[in-house]
């Protein structure tokens, strides 16, 4: 049993902290200019049907001086093409040392989990694109679907031929410890379903957050019971919530374990925006990161055949109306 | 051929939501984007090596993520407008067979930049979720 964070475990944070600001590819040119050719390979696949991308005259009609590249496309012209994938030639940098020092964590998955492109200006027939990567940072340990990894987060900076900035790619990838095949996971112990509380849980398996309310006195109530107990009537239906809630109160459990669940345990008393209160798992989160007042979100995990549950996850921020 | 017409701020709305879209994955689409976008990864095109790295089939790359979201938003949004940012957070892979059906709603309108909010969801869950920002010409005065 260890607890906190041995010498070791520091000193590999460090040695990866040591990478954030590091250019783990150099600035490299595209094998091709921006042509249109390869823009037509491209429209055709995706079934792109604006003609600013192929045809002269339409892009002169939208106030352009020629043909535009797909602004997505951006990426397509740094690839680094079909011999280099299956024959990489030895190479050493950056890129291959960080992803050394990753493989000795263990770390030797891949997936790519986000993309966020900036575009200045759009590329033309003739621009000489290259690109750049830059580590912008790396994640403490995370427990995720996959198993445990680290998130990885780059810049991409693309430049023209005068070097020029015409966009940038902020790019994440999970680096995770690929999880032994695992046995089908356990079921979770079952409610007991009566008469009083078969609604919410009916509810619950067409994936509806829903609350018992009085209809004599309108108050809410939860967990589900036959009486109300403001008023001591017998007459209720249901409101449906938005799913949104905060985090009132937690524990974590980390002893005795049941093979159902994930541990630490992360067992919440969450405050609905209707202002019941509900006994939920936290997904998404580590014990770490988990704060009081923390806004949530619920999702559905589905457990065998006939159980669905609502668990709460970070929410994600919600636009606001005034700006 | 005349020019489809492009929307300008005034007409569009936080709101507003885009017609959906259906895109049907075929085998052909996956490894066609794929070659097209330059990604010659075994997953996205072989699909005994793709079952071998422990894929149950070829899957679709990110950059036809990305060119898919573009896509449905610039050809909502009109041939003149310029897109601005293209921002996706990816979830299950998009097999062959399937369809990812995209949806999206504009989610903010400062001056000529729209936001608007994309889904691309096929039968496993979210593939893409994400937002484009694209730059709309200015009202005819």
């Amino acid at each position: 049993m260890s607890a906190g964070t041995s010498y070791d475990d520091r000193q590999y944070d460090e040695r990866l902290e040591a990478f954030i600001g590091r250019v783990l590819n150099e600035r490299t040119p595209g094998q091709d200019p921006v042509n249109v050719p390869m823009i037509r390979h491209w429209v055709e696949a995706m079934e792109v049907a604006n003609p600013v991308h192929l045809d002269a005259d339409a892009a002169r009609a939208t106030g352009r001086d020629d043909v535009v590249a797909p602004a997505s496309m951006i990426q397509a012209w740094t690839m680094r093409g079909y011999a280099a994938t299956v024959r990489p030639q030895a190479a050493a940098g950056g890129f291959q040392e960080l992803i050394a020092l990753l493989d000795e964590g263990g770390y030797t998955s891949v997936v790519a989990t986000d993309s966020e492109f900036d575009f200045v200006r759009e590329v033309v027939p003739g621009d000489e694109i290259s690109v750049e990567e830059v580590v912008d940072s790396i994640s403490p340990e995370k427990a995720t679907g996959l198993g445990v990894g680290r998130f990885v987060t780059t810049m991409k900076t693309y430049r023209d031929g005068a070097g020029e900035v015409v966009a940038t790619q902020r790019w994440r990838t999970l680096r995770f410890k690929p999880a032994a095949k695992v046995e089908p996971r356990a079921e979770r112990p079952k409610p007991a379903i009566n008469l009083d509380n078969a609604f919410w849980f009916e509810a619950a398996r067409e994936r509806r957050l829903v609350v018992q309310r009085c209809t004599s006195c309108e108050s809410l109530r939860h967990p589900p019971g036959p009486e109300c107990p403001e008023c001591q009537s017998f007459e209720w239906d249901t409101v449906e919530c938005s799913g949104r809630g905060t985090l009132y109160s937690y524990v974590v459990a980390h002893h005795p374990r049941h093979p159902a669940f994930d541990y630490p345990l992360l067992i919440a008393v969450v405050e609905l925006e209707e202002g019941t209160r509900l006994i939920t798992n936290l997904t998404g989160v580590t014990p770490e990161d988990v704060t009081i007042g923390m806004p949530l979100a619920v999702q559905w995990i589905d457990d065998g055949p006939d159980l669905t549950l609502p668990v709460f996850g970070p929410a994600a921020p919600e636009p606001t109306e005034e700006s | 051929m005349s020019l489809a017409p492009t929307r300008t701020p005034s007409s569009v709305t936080v709101g507003d939501d885009l017609p959906e879209l259906a895109i049907p994955l075929t085998r052909t689409l996956i490894v066609a984007t794929a070659i097209a976008s330059r990604d010659y990864q075994d997953v996205h095109h072989d699909p005994g090596l793709a079952v071998e790295r422990g894929s149950k089939d070829v899957f679709m790359n990110i950059l036809t993520s990305n060119g898919l979201v573009e896509r449905y938003v610039a050809e909502w949004a009109g041939p003149a407008a310029r897109v601005k940012k293209i921002k996706i957070r990816l979830g299950v892979p998009n097999y062959p067979g399937d369809t990812m059906t995209m949806s999206g709603s504009v989610t903010a309108v400062d001056d000529r930049l729209v936001t608007v909010d994309v889904k691309g969801i096929n039968s496993l869950g979210p593939h893409a979720t994400g937002s484009v920002v694209v730059e709309l010409p200015e009202d005819a005065a």
